[in-house]
Formats: C-alpha cells, sequence, structure tokens
C-alpha cells in the first residue's frame, strides 16, 4: 500500500494542518516509510483476538449527576488569542 | 566539596529534618547550578521566585516537625504538566504563552507534601520523540560528552535527565509513553521510573496517548524515586484511569532483598547489532540479580518484535485525536488571517505554525490510521497485537516470573544533530521500553555501568502490575551491586 500526493494531501486536509503543495512528495514519503514499517503488523495472527479497549481491567466509574464547577468564565477565557464580551472569537462562520 | 545540590532526596530529608540545612540554602544551590547551566537548556522556565517563598514555606513546616519527606525539596517540573500561572506549553510553539489556571493533580500532591519547584524543563514537543531535538525551545545537551561531541540527554523528558544528572534540582517529573522516561535516565546515569497504568494521575498533563501515559519520578537513587513515587501517586477522581487503591509507603518497604525470587530474561531482547557493552551490561546485571539471590530462567514474549510498529499505529491514533483541541481558539497560537480566510483557513494555518514537523507527521499518521476504509485494517489490528503483547507478559508472570531484566536502551546517548534516514531510525530507539507501556506495567531503568567511551548505561526491570514497590527491591538489589558512582565531568 503506497500513499501519493493525493492521498498525502487528503490526510493533511482531515488533520487540519495546511501543507504546501511543494512539500507534499516529501510527506508522502515519509508517511511510506513510517506504514513500510507499519506492516509488520500483518504478520501476526489476530484472529480470535478482542481489540484492548483498557490496559488495566477496571470499570469506569461514575459520579453523582450534580454541578461541580463552573462560574470560572474568566479563567477559562484566559488564554484565549481573543475573546470578547465572555465569549471565544473566530471568523465568521455562517453566511 | 560539593555543594548542597548535589544531595540525593533522601540524603537532604534526613539533614532537613536535623535541622542541619534548610530548604533554603538547598534551594538557592539549585537556582545557582541552574543559573550556572544554561549551556545545558535544560531549564526553559525557571521559578525562582516561586521556589524560595515555597522554600520559606517548607522550613516554617520542618521547624513545626512531622512534615512529609519531599518537604523542602527542590524539584523540577516537566513541561509537559500544566502549574497554575507558570508557562506549560510542552515544548510546542502552539502553547506559546500558555499559563494555566490550575496545577495538575501530580504537582498539587507534590507541593502539598511541600516540595519546591524551581523551575520547568525542556523535552520533545508533546512528548514526541527520543532527544529533546524537537523541542521549540531548541535541544537540550547531556552534561555527559564523548570527548567534545554533544550528546543527547535522550527524551521525551531530557530536560529532566539532565537537570537531575547535572545537579540542578534533587529530582524531577517525567512521563512515559513509549519509553520517554526510561530512555533519558539510562542516557545520563539515573534512575527513572515508569509505574503502573492508573498509578499516577494524568489530571494536568498535557495529553500525548492517554492509553500509554504515565508520569513518574526521575532521581538521583531508588531510594529517591520510592520517596518521589510515593509523593506522586494516588487516586484521582478527576482521571477516570486512575487507580482507587491505596499506595503502599514504597520507602518503608524497599529492602533491596530479592532471595527466592524469579527474574525472566526475555530471548527476544537479544537483538542483531546489539553493542558488545549493552550484552555485556545485561550479562553482569544477570550476575548481580543471582548475587542477590534471584533464580534467573529464560523467558519468551514472542510478540516483542511487533510492540514498536504497534505503538506507532496506538499512540499517533491517540496523538491525533488529544491534538485536535488545538485549533487557535481556546489557548495557544492562532495565525494571523487575511482578508476572507475562513474558520477552516485558520485551524490549518495555526496548526501549520504552531506544530514541529514530527508532530504534524504523528498527528497526520494517526489521522491517517483512524480513516475510514484503514481503521480495521490499521488501528482495530494494532488494539489487537496489543492484547497478545499483554498476554505474552501474563502467561510469563502467571508462570512465577516475579521481574524481567532487559537492557534499557539499544546504545548509549548518541549525537545531537545525528541524521536519520527516516523518522523509523530514531522510533528505534524506544524497542526495549515500548512494551512495557502497550502492557501497562511498572518498568524502572536503573544506572549499572558505563561504556567504553565513559557514557552510562541502564538496566531496564519489569515488574508486575501494581508491583512498584517489589520493583524497587530489584532496581535496588541492582543499583547496591553496580555501585554506579560516576558524574558527569562539569564543562557547562
Amino acid at each position: 500500500m503506497s500513499i501519493d500526493r493525493d492521498d498525502a494531501r487528503r490526510v493533511a486536509s482531515l488533520a487540519r494542518i495546511r501543507v504546501d503543495e511543494e512539500d507534499l512528495p516529501a510527506l508522502a514519503s515519509e508517511f511510506n516509510a513510517i506504514l513500510g514499517f507499519i506492516e509488520q503488523l500483518r504478520e501476526v495472527d489476530v484472529r480470535d483476538v478482542e481489540p484492548m479497549t483498557s490496559v488495566t481491567p477496571m470499570r469506569l466509574k461514575r459520579r453523582a449527576d450534580r454541578i461541580a464547577g463552573g462560574g470560572i468564565a474568566e479563567k477559562v477565557l484566559a488564554n484565549a488569542p481573543d475573546a470578547r464580551e465572555g465569549y471565544f472569537v473566530v471568523p465568521k462562520v455562517v453566511e | 566539596m560539593d555543594g548542597l545540590n548535589c544531595l540525593s532526596i533522601s540524603e537532604a530529608r534526613d539533614r532537613l529534618r536535623a535541622g542541619e540545612i534548610t530548604s533554603m540554602e538547598l534551594t538557592q544551590a539549585c537556582l545557582a547550578a541552574a543559573d550556572e547551566a544554561e549551556a545545558l537548556n535544560a531549564v526553559v522556565h525557571p521559578t525562582p521566585d516561586l521556589a524560595l517563598e515555597q522554600a520559606r514555606a517548607a522550613d516554617a513546616r520542618l521547624a513545626k516537625g512531622q512534615a512529609p519527606a519531599m518537604c523542602g525539596i527542590p524539584v523540577g517540573i516537566k513541561d509537559l504538566f500544566c502549574t497554575e500561572g507558570v508557562p506549560s506549553q510542552a515544548a510546542s510553539g502552539i502553547l506559546a504563552g500558555f499559563k494555566p489556571a490550575y496545577e495538575s493533580t501530580v504537582t498539587s500532591r507534590l507541593f502539598e507534601a511541600g516540595a519546591v519547584m524551581t523551575g520547568k524543563l525542556n523535552m520533545d514537543e508533546f512528548a514526541m520523540g527520543s532527544s529533546t531535538e524537537t523541542s521549540v525551545y531548541g535541544s537540550t545537551v547531556n552534561p555527559w560528552k564523548s570527548g567534545d561531541t554533544e550528546l543527547t540527554p535522550g527524551g521525551s523528558s531530557g530536560g529532566s535527565a539532565a537537570a537531575v544528572a547535572a545537579d540542578l534540582c534533587l529530582g524531577a517529573t517525567g512521563t512515559d509513553t513509549g519509553g520517554s522516561i526510561r530512555q533519558p535516565a539510562a542516557f545520563t546515569g539515573i534512575t527513572g521510573m515508569k509505574p503502573t497504568y492508573g498509578r499516577v494521575s494524568r489530571w494536568g498533563i498535557i495529553a500525548f496517548a492517554s492509553s500509554l501515559d504515565q508520569a513518574g519520578p526521575m532521581t538521583k537513587s531508588v531510594r529517591d524515586a520510592a520517596i518521589m513515587l510515593e509523593a506522586m501517586s494516588g487516586h484521582d477522581p478527576k482521571d477516570s484511569t486512575s487507580a482507587d487503591m491505596p499506595v503502599p509507603d514504597f520507602e518503608g518497604l524497599l529492602t533491596g532483598e530479592i532471595g527466592g525470587k524469579t527474574v525472566g530474561i526475555p530471548q527476544e531482547y537479544r537483538m542483531d547489532g546489539m553493542p558488545a557493552a549493552i550484552d555485556e551490561l545485561w550479562a553482569s546485571g544477570r550476575s548481580m540479580l543471582e548475587d542477590a539471590g534471584a533464580t534467573l530462567v529464560d523467558i519468551s514474549l514472542p510478540h516483542t518484535k511487533v510492540a514498536l510498529p504497534a505503538y506507532y499505529v496506538v499512540a499517533p491514533a491517540e496523538a491525533s485525536s488529544n491534538l485536535a483541541r488545538y485549533d487557535g481558539v481556546r489557548y495557544g497560537h492562532r495565525a494571523t488571517l487575511a482578508q476572507g480566510d475562513d474558520i477552516t483557513a485558520m485551524y490549518e494555518r495555526s496548526r501549520a505554525e504552531g506544530f514541529g514537523d514530527e508532530v504534524k507527521r504523528r498527528v497526520m499518521i494517526g489521522t491517517y490510521v483512524l480513516s475510514a476504509g484503514f481503521y480495521d485494517a490499521y488501528y482495530n489490528h494494532a488494539r489487537k497485537v496489543r492484547a497478545l503483547i499483554k498476554k505474552d507478559f501474563e502467561d510469563v508472570f502467571a508462570d512465577g516470573i516475579d521481574a524481567i531484566l532487559t537492557p534499557a536502551t539499544p546504545s548509549a546517548a548518541f549525537p545531537l544533530g545525528q541524521e536519520f534516514d527516516d523518522p523509523v531510525q530514531m522510533y528505534l530507539n524506544d524497542v526495549f521500553t515500548v512494551t512495557v507501556n502497550l502492557a501497562g506495567l511498572p518498568g524502572i531503568s536503573v544506572p549499572a555501568g558505563l561504556d567504553p567511551d565513559g557514557l552510562p548505561l541502564g538496566l531496564q526491570l519489569i515488574g508486575k502490575p501494581w508491583e512498584e514497590g517489589e520493583l524497587l527491591d530489584f532496581a535496588l538489589a541492582i543499583e547496591d551491586r553496580a555501585g554506579f558512582v560516576a558524574k558527569p565531568e562539569k564543562w557547562w
């Protein structure tokens, strides 16, 4: 299975990382090196093996369904690149 | 005469309690040592004001008596831990300027125990790397040198390793996703422990691969690892994978007695082309454990060979999901937008500018293995292989093996700036350590010898889940017999 320039462009777009057109061939070749390495996994017989979901057997705890915090909008917004009037500000999303 | 900064945690603790020294003196010695060590680039955000304030409080507490073991002990904190009001940016440009409004559980626990933070320590960006070269702050330099060649301290916790090895602090926190505590510990001649998955809370630690990440201590001795691990451990309702079980008195239980116990030597860790020095170190480790009364048994962990490829599916997959939060909206870097740029352009450009190459590579590989049509072939397949790797360990433990001895790394520290043919060459550094993360087990790297160039080498011991106490006894048995006292010659 080989990754070409179009696959690399598609993956970059899915990952929301801008990659310049001229950098795509090098990226594709790095992907191929890594995926080639990963291909070894095919040699393993995994019939009747359940995929691991939790490395230590544990049941997730449940907490009471009640408000356990809040009222810290200022702290939440403190690190935002752009925040106004208690909101995060982003470019226009809806036309 | 060595300064106070050269003390171990246990020595300093005893002298603080005896009133022979104060935390203020100890802290000032560490801050001065760090000031002189800029050439190492280990401390990236010094926090002298906070340190002195914490030292003053610790001295007051010590004067009243009954202070915990970590009270007044200066430690460094890996930049991956969120520390309230102190820059915490995972050595990434995308978190430039980020100052958390909260404290990670691990640092909260350390501070409650009276520990003093001297600064934030360098690392590979988002803990992705084995050399601390992917850091936005630039590489950390290993205090150990080979002639005039500058070497890597390993990674990702390379700043922590270098800081402890160079006596800039008495201990440091690290995190280990595939070997990021144990490999740098081995490269710098210190002790580094990754506890059982779930022993230490991950809350407030910037996430890389959540099913593999675990924080642990990096220290000058096994006893110090026991002391610091105890202070870091414990159930935390804010981390749903943190184990609700009691934390043993690790130091109190530490004896180094392993007579009658059985140690497994996994044949699959005997790699072609392994340097002779590593092979000899491993052999000497076996003799040390035999001398301590343990029985050695050859064992097989048949899926060892596929651990690294499985890791390089699982870890990037989780990273691509965890790092999706860096979008230029809530914190960190946002690209300057051009007229008409939409929100997708903002995401794509902010992430392209903020992430370094290795992080981008892993996020994209993760995106690929999780994408429609490849999810089963890669991600689910790797999770099945992971189940088999864990079963390998369960089988040998069920057969009566108490611990497993391996080399910690396939080589000694390598030169900074070494060119690799492709990213996979760098990944091979983790070949002995990554199985432990995939299986969720505790592992510890103990300095045990020097290679022909005079560089430190470490042995790794792998223990049963939740048996960190027993594992520390094995480590102490090695430490006692290896008599590793070498220190890097100060050039910085």
